[in-house]
């Protein structure tokens, strides 16, 4: 039998052989990763939760917009002005309304009680809503806001049908109706498309980024630690392939006994 | 310095003789065949997601607080200020759902190689036993973070218990310590997940090393290498001690398999909602059931078993029939050769039906049908129709397959190839 | 067989190099976990300063406040108290403050700031095992003292400490009661857990 453990041609089988298995692997959790969106036609949020400064814009429209009912009390003010690169004093003066310490929990204005008695129920905490729903679903939730005279609120949304809430961004988005499909036997009509009806202050793009920052914000909030994950993650992973690679080495050294 | 070690070995020696032949018994001059190929990694990689389960869930019980009004919160703050309380808590999860693909994988090793045949069948029983009690490891850690899945996937369960006949209810109650999963139900989960369980997977993972170490184990071409020894070593032919030769292999092993899962910790934690759920991101609540519930994908083979069976009772027996039939597989293979390189080609089909009708399973339990029959059948195809023919099918197939392997071997219907007398390697 | 002396070099050389890098790498796998046990950001949140309010304290008085979980007396001494502290210097164990068991700011004879001599800020914990003195003020002969002069008397072991906080001769107790950072933010109040150095 010939001689043919050379490192070079175990090296090239084996190799090809992972490759298939880590492109298989590669491709299978990257389709089973994309989430499955609500009822189809969800647009991508393309957050960057990387980029500090759509955190800091998504904080202050956040403090602006909605803490006024939501808490996002899994949150303290300290950390977010060490993640978010801002002094104590900044965050504590621009976004904590309730004479809130730097090392409190960031709860809502308005009390849970009269929350319910508003709105016929408290306004959730957002802490994990990114996580729970997902930064897409955020993200079209804000853009989906319509008029509807039948609510209480007078406001309705597509992603979240007969949700609450009334549209806390509407002087920057402005006011959307829904145009609705014929109702047909045994069905309701369905809502085919929105339309901005009175403008905001911003432009359509200018809005996107809105609802991006915010969502892009709330996705922080859910997990501060991604911030960090993705830079240890590729230290981790070079010091493993260089072991895995001298620990092949140590293999193929000890097995030439083996025949 | 050598010397000085050499010493203290020497005194400990003197006191207790028998740990040196143990370490060669087990390592040094325990020969293990030479062919072991890419499916013999999965058992010393399962031990490898044990120790790293059980040092991660120590470090998450420091900070962990068990009970219904604190442990959701508990976790956050894991998550949040426990300084890399995330990556614990990430390594902790993955290492959950990656040991269940390490074992699937390692027995499926068991199924195509035929280790579970004579002389090995305590090691496939100690093996299955193993199996059974991850299964209830697992579940009781998912129930621990008090999310809203959590609750409802423990109420769901263990509501199963009621199909027993009389004592069904009193059991569930028992079980709950309270007449909903609570407070009571988590603290005890909590010990038993902790403390109990592991004590019990430690000892059955010795003695399920130990039971393939009195026997020796088996390798790809199922060829026993004791029965061609050396004349003057006693050394198997066909073996190579352990200790270097898998060792040294299976750190390389190792090394792959942690950069897998390091992209995983690091770069998708959540594997799009399939390692840690999306629904479970809710506190428990007894008032709103999740859109869906569904057990975590490596249950959801045996849920879809469940939940396709029109009765409760009979659903049940299915469940827990589907789990322990292959308890049974060393008594219904009655074939001689062990593997299917030399087997029969009906054993081929049948193993692979078997392996995608498990995996087909999985997708009705863990509801991607109900994604995928609208697409296929149209909007307005009768959705439970439809998923229960398929998952019945599927049953009947996953359940044919034992009955098949007895008939198939019994009746002498299998045409072998000649197994040869030694093993046979790439080279 | 190959040649063996090769071999045996660069098997050794790679057994050392894998177990080497393996050894950093799980050394570095561990350091996570060490560090975890660290005060987490909740625990350095809740040991954040604290703001104590001064202006009812009377000469002679003492509050208690909590900080990072332990009683800060904060006294208001009398003229007639400061005034006993240049007499006990020949009993105390460490007059001068030597030993850091306060800021630089405190380095002195009242333990104070210099422009405030009356308020005394200190943790109320013996240095000897840990319990919490007792507070005796009145300069009046006591059965543990027949020369007190007024200051602090730890009923565990019997240390004893003057009105400054300096520990006496003979005692069990090592050091001077630990004066804690601190400030005033204004004579009002003080904020303990932040001061000067």
């Amino acid at each position: 039998m010939l001689e043919s453990t050379s490192i070079q041609s175990t090296l090239r089988t084996r190799f090809v052989k992972f490759l298939w298995v880590g492109v298989l692997a590669a491709a299978g959790l990257f389709s089973a990763t994309t989430r499955a969106e609500e009822g189809g036609g969800m647009q991508q949020s393309m957050t960057n939760v990387g980029d500090v400064v759509s955190l800091q814009r998504g904080a202050r429209l956040y403090f602006n917009y909605c803490s006024g009912c939501h808490s996002i009390k899994y949150m303290s003010y300290a950390r977010l002005a060490e993640d978010l690169r801002l002094t104590p004093e900044d965050v504590l003066a621009s976004f904590a309304f309730t004479g809130a310490k730097i090392g409190d929990q960031i709860v809502a204005n308005m009390p849970a009680d009269h929350a319910q008695t508003w709105f016929g129920k408290a306004p959730p905490d957002l802490s994990l809503e990114a996580r729970a729903k997902s930064p897409d679903w955020i993200y079209n939730y804000l853009k989906s806001f319509y008029v509807d005279a039948t609510t209480t609120t007078g406001w309705n949304n597509t992603v979240f049908p007969n949700a609450s809430m009334p549209n806390p961004l509407w002087e920057l988005q402005g006011v959307q109706i829904a145009h609705r499909s014929e109702a047909k036997a045994g069905s309701e009509s369905r809502v085919e498309k929105l339309e901005i009806l009175s403008k905001g202050k911003l432009d359509a793009a200018g809005f996107d980024e809105t609802a991006r920052d915010i969502t892009a914000f709330l996705q922080y909030v859910g997990e501060p630690a991604v911030l960090k994950r993705y830079g240890v993650g590729v230290w981790v992973i070079l010091f493993l392939v260089a072991f895995t690679f001298l620990a092949f080495l140590l293999k193929h050294e000890y097995w030439r006994d083996v025949h | 310095m050598a010397n000085f070690f050499a010493n203290i070995a020497g005194w400990v020696n003197e006191r207790a003789p028998g740990m040196m032949p143990m370490y060669r018994k087990h390592m040094t001059e325990y020969y293990a065949p030479k062919n072991f190929n890419f499916w013999y990694y999965f058992g010393s990689l399962a031990l490898v997601v044990l120790v790293s389960q059980i040092l991660t869930g120590i470090f998450l019980t420091m900070f962990y607080k068990p009970g219904a009004a604190t442990a959701f919160d508990s976790v956050e703050y894991i998550m949040r200020d426990v300084e890399w309380g995330w990556l614990i808590r990430y390594m902790h999860s993955t290492g959950a759902s990656m040991f269940f693909i390490v074992v699937f994988l390692h027995m499926f090793r068991g199924l195509i190689y035929g280790s579970y045949k004579k002389p090995r069948e305590l090691v496939w029983l100690l093996g299955m036993l193993i199996f059974l009690v991850l299964m209830a490891e697992a579940f009781m850690g998912y129930v621990l973070p008090w999310g809203n899945m959590s609750f409802w996937g423990a109420k769901v369960i263990i509501s199963l218990f009621g199909a027993i006949p009389w004592i069904g209810d009193t059991l569930v109650q028992w079980i709950m310590g309270d007449y909903n999963p609570a407070d009571a139900t988590l603290n005890r989960f909590f010990a038993l997940h902790v403390v109990a369980l592991p004590l019990v997977l430690l000892l059955l993972v010795v003695l399920h090393i130990a039971a393939l170490h009195e026997v020796g184990s088996n390798n790809p071409d199922g060829v026993e290498i004791k029965k061609k020894k050396d004349p003057v070593t006693h050394i198997p032919l066909d073996g190579i001690a352990f200790h270097p030769y898998y060792t040294v292999k299976d750190l390389v092993g190792v090394g792959f398999f942690l950069i897998i899962c390091a992209f995983i910790i690091f770069f998708q934690p959540t594997l799009g909602g399939w390692f840690l759920e999306y629904d479970n991101f809710i506190p428990a609540n007894e008032l709103v059931t999740p859109a869906e519930i569904k057990p975590v994908w490596y249950f959801t083979p045996y849920y879809a078993i469940l939940r396709v069976i029109p009765s409760k009772g009979l659903g049940v027996l299915m469940l827990l029939l589907a789990v322990l039939a292959p308890f049974l597989i060393p008594w219904l293979d009655r074939g001689a050769v062990k593997s299917i390189r030399y087997r029969g080609r009906g054993f081929k089909i049948a193993i692979g039906i078997f392996v995608v009708a498990f995996f087909f399973l999985g997708t009705i339990g863990a509801g991607k049908t109900t994604e995928w029959i609208p697409e296929l059948f149209g909007a307005n195809a009768d959705l439970t129709f439809i998923e229960n023919a398929f998952g019945r099918t599927l049953t009947a197939i996953y359940f044919g397959f034992f009955i098949f392997l007895w008939v198939y071997t019994h009746f002498g219907y299998e045409k072998t190839k000649p197994v040869p007398e030694r093993v046979t390697t790439h080279a | 067989m190959a040649n063996e002396g090769v071999n045996q070099g660069r098997r050794r050389f790679l057994t050392a190099t894998t177990a080497v890098v393996g050894g950093v790498g799980a050394i570095a796998a561990a350091i996570p976990f060490i560090k975890s046990w660290q005060p987490s950001a909740r625990a350095k949140n809740a040991g954040a300063p604290v703001l104590a309010d001064i202006a009812k304290v009377e000469q002679g008085q003492r509050i208690t406040v909590k900080w990072r979980g332990q009683p800060v007396w904060i006294i208001n001494r009398s003229p007639a108290l400061l005034a006993t502290l240049p007499l006990l210097k020949d009993r105390l164990r460490d007059p001068e403050s030597q030993v850091e068991q306060q800021p630089n700011f405190a380095k002195n004879e009242t333990r104070s700031y210099k422009d405030k001599p009356q308020w005394l800020v200190v943790i109320g914990i013996c240095t000897h095992l840990g319990c919490s003195p007792d507070f005796v003020p009145e300069i009046k002969p006591e059965p543990f003292d027949p020369e007190w002069k007024g200051g602090f008397f730890c009923p565990c072991h019997k240390s004893r400490y003057d009105i400054a906080g300096r520990v006496f001769q003979g005692v069990p107790a090592p050091a001077n009661l630990v004066v804690p950072p601190y400030k005033f933010v204004n004579d009002n109040q003080i904020l303990i857990g932040e001061g000067a150095a």
